[in-house]
Formats: structure tokens, sequence, C-alpha cells
């Protein structure tokens, strides 16, 4: 009985095809919306993780001032950065991170970049790799020698497929000589290019760029914790020490932040989450309305197809058996809606992927879920007019026009 | 002896309630025996569809009784009705009631579907109706390619492929020109007469209900006359080699 009804109802979809895609075309677009929103959602999570990832594990990051963006509070000094090492327990590296935007020129070519200025402490806390060449050592960092480790973007733009190693950029009026290119980290998740930065010992950067030594122009400091420490008492600890040294009265406020990566990692890939959630429950809602239309065309066409229903039941169809064959139909419809909207949807993300820089992540589970989902779809809203076929009395059935 | 196919004991039908109250049928007794090739007559408002449509188990009667092959129809519910009209009756209709944009073939093939054959038997089953109905030809052609007397005789086709011993024709050449409707009643008599199926038909036409047996005029939702046509067999069949 099933199977017939199965046979009877793709010989009616075929029967009117035009028909067919008008009332699939909600449940197509609204899976694909739902698939597209949650898969793009899902690799955009993912890339905020890797990003968060590349700039370090259990990494504190002391700045001026309360939250994100400019602020008039002091900088930091380098003495800063020996007092917190020397008198915060746990704190495993440490490095001042003080950077300017400069030109810098290799022959012909030019390139307007982030020069950093920081510890050989920066490579292990950063999480940075060295491609070719080597990073700097402590002697190199004392004695403020010029030199600087490069990234990939650089590499590229500067020497176009020359070996950089032992060649030498100015920047601005002094010339440094590149011992090392960095592995490459692509970008972060806020799209910033990690591999576009020059770094080279603070002490070269504050007596030959900036000119002012041992001077408070210090803008982050990045620390990482041993193990087996809490971040949120080696925090605590540095913040105490910081608001001592700054004398700060008890009424003050901070004027300076530490802020934990994961903290941020945890925000951003939950903000990202809560997006995808959201733009996926937008989504869900054509599923919904999608539904809605099948529901109206099977209803459009329980009036439409009376005769037909009559005929059938004139010739010994029961009232189930007309039923299953428009709840068939409808489950059917729907079901290659979803198929189809899936279909769509991975078209979309191999389209859109790349433009939201995002990776294209394939989830088994969200198409199941939307093949189910559409099949119930079919189900319920199939319901009411094959229900309402099912309930017509075969006279007048037969005498409908 | 032949026998008895259809009893109907006062059988009464009612539509609708209080001042609106019609009372479509009266009372009817009827006994048709198996093989009979019946004319139902009657000017419209007479009841002679409302019989029919009692006869053809679409419906059920208010009171009375009526038994077909000794089933107390009245007591079936609408499913029992739907599998007995499957498996013993065929319908043929004034408007053909074909289902559009569908092949002949797959139109014939509708009642087996319901009744569960194969893919091949319904496919070697319908075929064969086709050409007992000289469609042998169109079975690809969908109605709307097919004349008024072709749609006609895949309607028959479709009636008589489950091999029913019934067959209730409404007006069956109600839409048709005098000489497909000659053609029409002639593949109903060999129906009748080649395979001895009980034919029940509602005309208003004195020609079309010549070619039956026995023809029973309906007035105010009584039996009015109801007279046996003996010689319709030599007549009708006659007429038609004359006309040729």
């Amino acid at each position: 009985m099933f199977w017939n009804a199965f046979i009877i109802a793709l010989r009616e979809i075929r029967r009117n095809l035009t028909r067919a895609f008008l009332t699939v075309l909600g449940v197509v677009i609204g899976v694909a919306a739902v698939i597209t929103m949650v898969t793009l959602g899902n690799g955009a999570t993912e890339a905020m993780k890797e990003s968060i990832s590349k700039m370090g594990n259990n990494l504190l990051t002391l700045r001026p001032g309360q939250g994100w963006g400019p602020s008039a509070s002091p900088l930091f000094s380098r003495t800063d950065v020996e007092s917190i090492r020397q008198q915060v327990p746990g704190i495993k590296h440490i490095t001042p991170l003080s950077n300017t935007s400069v030109q810098a020129i290799y022959q012909e070519q030019a390139r307007q970049t982030d020069v950093q200025g920081v510890y050989p402490e920066y490579f292990p806390i950063g999480n940075w790799t060295i491609a070719t060449g080597r990073f700097f050592d402590i002697s190199e960092l004392n004695t403020g020698e010029p030199v600087a480790v490069i990234g990939e973007t650089i590499r590229k733009e500067l020497f176009n497929g020359e070996d950089p190693i032992g060649k030498r950029i100015r920047l601005l009026n002094t010339a440094v000589t590149v011992i090392g290119v960095t592995e490459v980290k692509g970008q972060a998740g806020w799209g910033d290019d990690l591999d576009d930065n020059i770094i080279i010992p603070i002490t070269t950067l504050q007596s030959r760029l900036n000119g002012q030594m041992f001077k408070q122009n210090i803008n982050q400091i990045m620390i990482s914790t041993e193990d087996g420490y809490p971040t949120d008492g080696v925090m605590a600890d540095i913040a105490s020490l910081m608001r001592e040294r700054r004398n700060l009265a008890r009424t003050v406020q901070d004027n300076f932040s530490v802020t934990d990566s994961r903290q941020v990692a945890e925000v951003m890939s939950s903000s990202t989450k809560l997006m995808t959630s959201l733009l996926g429950a937008v989504a869900g809602f054509s599923l919904l309305v999608g539904g809605i239309g099948i529901m109206n065309i099977m209803l459009v066409s329980v009036t439409e197809r009376t005769r037909e229903i009559g005929i059938r039941m004139s010739i010994g169809a029961r009232a189930r058996e007309v039923m299953l064959q428009f709840l068939v139909e409808a489950v059917t419809l729907s079901c290659v809606g979803g198929l189809v909207g899936i279909t769509l949807a991975y078209g979309l993300c191999y389209k859109f992927a790349p433009v939201i820089g995002a990776p294209f992540r394939f989830d088994p589970k969200i198409n199941l879920i939307a093949v189910i989902f559409s099949a119930v779809i079919g189900v319920l809203f199939g319901f009411l007019p094959a229900r309402r076929a099912a309930g017509l009395d075969p006279i007048e059935a037969l005498r409908h026009e | 002896m032949e026998k008895t196919l259809i009893e109907l004991n006062a059988l009464t039908k009612t539509y609708g309630r209080g001042d609106a109250e019609f009372q479509a049928l009266k009372g009817v007794d009827l006994t048709i025996l198996k093989g009979e090739f019946v004319a139902v007559m009657g000017p419209s408002g007479s009841g002679k569809s409302t019989l029919m449509n009692l006869l053809g188990c679409l419906d059920t009667p208010t009171t009375g009784s009526y038994r077909f092959e000794g089933i107390a129809v009245e007591t079936l519910n609408k499913d029992q009705r739907s599998l007995l009209r499957r498996h013993a009756l065929g319908f043929i209709f004034q408007g053909f009631n074909l289902l559009a944009r569908t092949s002949a073939l797959e139109n014939v093939e509708l009642p087996l579907l319901y009744r569960g054959y194969t893919r091949s038997q319904r496919h070697e089953m319908a075929r064969e109706a086709l050409q007992r109905v000289g469609l042998g030809n169109k079975e690809r052609n969908t109605p709307a390619e097919l004349s008024g007397g072709q749609q006609q005789r895949v309607a028959i086709a479709r009636a008589i492929v489950t091999n029913p011993g019934t067959l209730f024709a409404d007006e069956p050449t109600g839409n048709l020109d005098s000489k497909t409707t000659l053609e029409i009643m002639e593949l109903l008599c060999r129906l009748n007469d080649e395979r001895n199926i009980t034919v029940l038909m509602v005309t208003h036409e004195d020609e079309v209900a010549h070619y039956a047996k026995r023809i029973v005029h309906v007035r105010d939702g009584l039996i009015g006359s109801d007279v046996s046509n003996e010689s319709r067999a030599v007549r009708g069949l006659q007429q038609n080699q004359t006309d040729r």
C-alpha cells in the first residue's frame, strides 16, 4: 500500500512539474539558507579559534587604559617588564611590545608595515616558528643590533623570490639586516595579515627608530604563564604590582588592563556562535515559510484535483489511500526540496566561504537535520490537505468541475 | 436459472433535513440478475442518478436494504464500499473522467495500482484491455490527444481491466456524436454478450436505451415501468450493420 502510494504520488508530481517546482521552491530556499548560514558560521567560528591559537596559549596581555582602543593612560616601560618578571610568580616568558608603522624599503621595493620591537621571548609567547634563518637572541637584544625577522608577506613584497637572509632593509633612516623569515600564520580572525610585520629587538626600535631609550613607550606587555599557575592569580598579582608601581590610590580605577587570550577567545567564539545560531534561526523561519508554502499549494491542489480524487475513489481507492497519496506527495516534494536545497547550499558555501575568509567545513549533522526537518515539514503541512482530500465525498467530487 | 446479482427492497433516500428535506427515492424494489443489460431512464429529478449512486455503492440508502451478491451494502462503511467497488464494479462516466496529462496506459492501470499488481502485470493487463477496446496503438497518448470516442473507450478499458462482474455506465454517450455513440454501445453490448458482464446504464436517450435488454423507468422516486427489451440484441446489432 505504501509503495503504491509512492508510485501514485510520483506520477502525480511528474504530471505537473511546474506546480511541483513552485511547491518546493520555498523549502529549497529555506534549506539552502539554513545550511549556508550554519556552515559558513561554523567555518567562521573555526577560523576564529584557529587564529586565536595562533596568538599563543596561556597568553596574558597588559595594555594601558581600560578596554580597547586608544587611551590617554600612560604606556609601560622596560622597568615595568623587569619588575613583573621578578616579582610575580608563575611567569614563563614576558616581552614588551612596542610597535610603529614605517615604510620598509629594499632596493626599488617599498611597503608600509608594522615594525614590532620585542624581546626574543616574543617568539615562544606568540607561537612563532622560523621558516628560514633564525630569531635574534638576548645578546643582540642587549646591544641593540640592527637585525630583523620578517613575515612572509614582507618577503614576498620586498624580495620577490630573492633570498632575503643577510639583505639590508631600510626603516626610516636606519638599516636592519634580515636574519630570519617566520612561518606563514595567515589571517587573524578579524582579517589582519599576521605575516605583514617586521620583528626587531625592542632596544633597536627604541634607540634607532624612536630614539627614546628606556622611555615609557611600550604599548603592550605580553606574558605567558607557567603551567600549574592559575591565570586568574597571575593576573591579580600583575594588577596589584602595577597599581603599586603607579601609586594608584585605593579609590582610583586601574589605568591599565590585563586580559587573558583565552577569555578573549571564548568571548569571540561565543559571539560568532551566537551569530551563527541567530542567522540559522532566521533561515529556519524561511524554512517554516517554505513549509507553509507547501501546505498552501497542496490545499489549492486538493480543490483543483477534486475530480481526480473522485475518480480514484469511484474506482475503489479508500480514504486512507487518498490521504496517504497526498501525504507521500507532500513528503516527497519537501524531501526533494531539501536535497536540492543542500546542493544549492554547497554551491553557495563554496562560493562565499573564501569571501568571508572562513574555511569550508562539511557538517553531516546539519544536512541530516535539514533533510529530516523538511520531511517533517512535509508530513506536518501535508496533513491538512491530505485529510481534506480523504474526507471528500466521491459523488460530490465527481460532480466537481 | 440465472443468479440474482442485485436485490433492492423498499429502498429510500432522503436528502437534507427539516423543511429542506427531499425524498429522492421513495421505496424502490428492484431485482437484477447476472448478465443483464439494464437501462435506467427517467427525466431529471426523477431520482435515477440517486438510484445509480446507490447501486454503484457510492452512497448509502436512508432506509431499505440493498443486497449485492448477497452482501448487505447498507451495512458497509465507506472503506468497505470502496473495496467492493475496487473488486466487483467498473465505472464509466459521461465526462469520461480520465486523469489529464496521463497516458492511456497509465489511466487504465489506475485501478490495478489500488489492487496491488506488479508493474509487469499492470502493463500486461492494461495493454490487453486497451486492445479489447480497439486502442492498442494509443497507449502512449494522453486524453487531450484522443477524440471523445477514444477517451470513452479508454475509460471503458479502465472499467473492465479488473474483470469486474458489473459495469455502471452513467450517460456513457452523453458527450458523443451519434456515430461514436453506436461504437460505444456496440462495445458495451459485446462486453455484455461475450463476457457476460452485467451492465447498468443511465440514459435519457431512447435510441441508447434500446441497446439494453431491459429498460427501467424511474418517476418521482419510484419505479414507473420495468419492461423487457428482448429484441435488443438482434435489432441493435442489425442496425449497426445497416449503418455501416
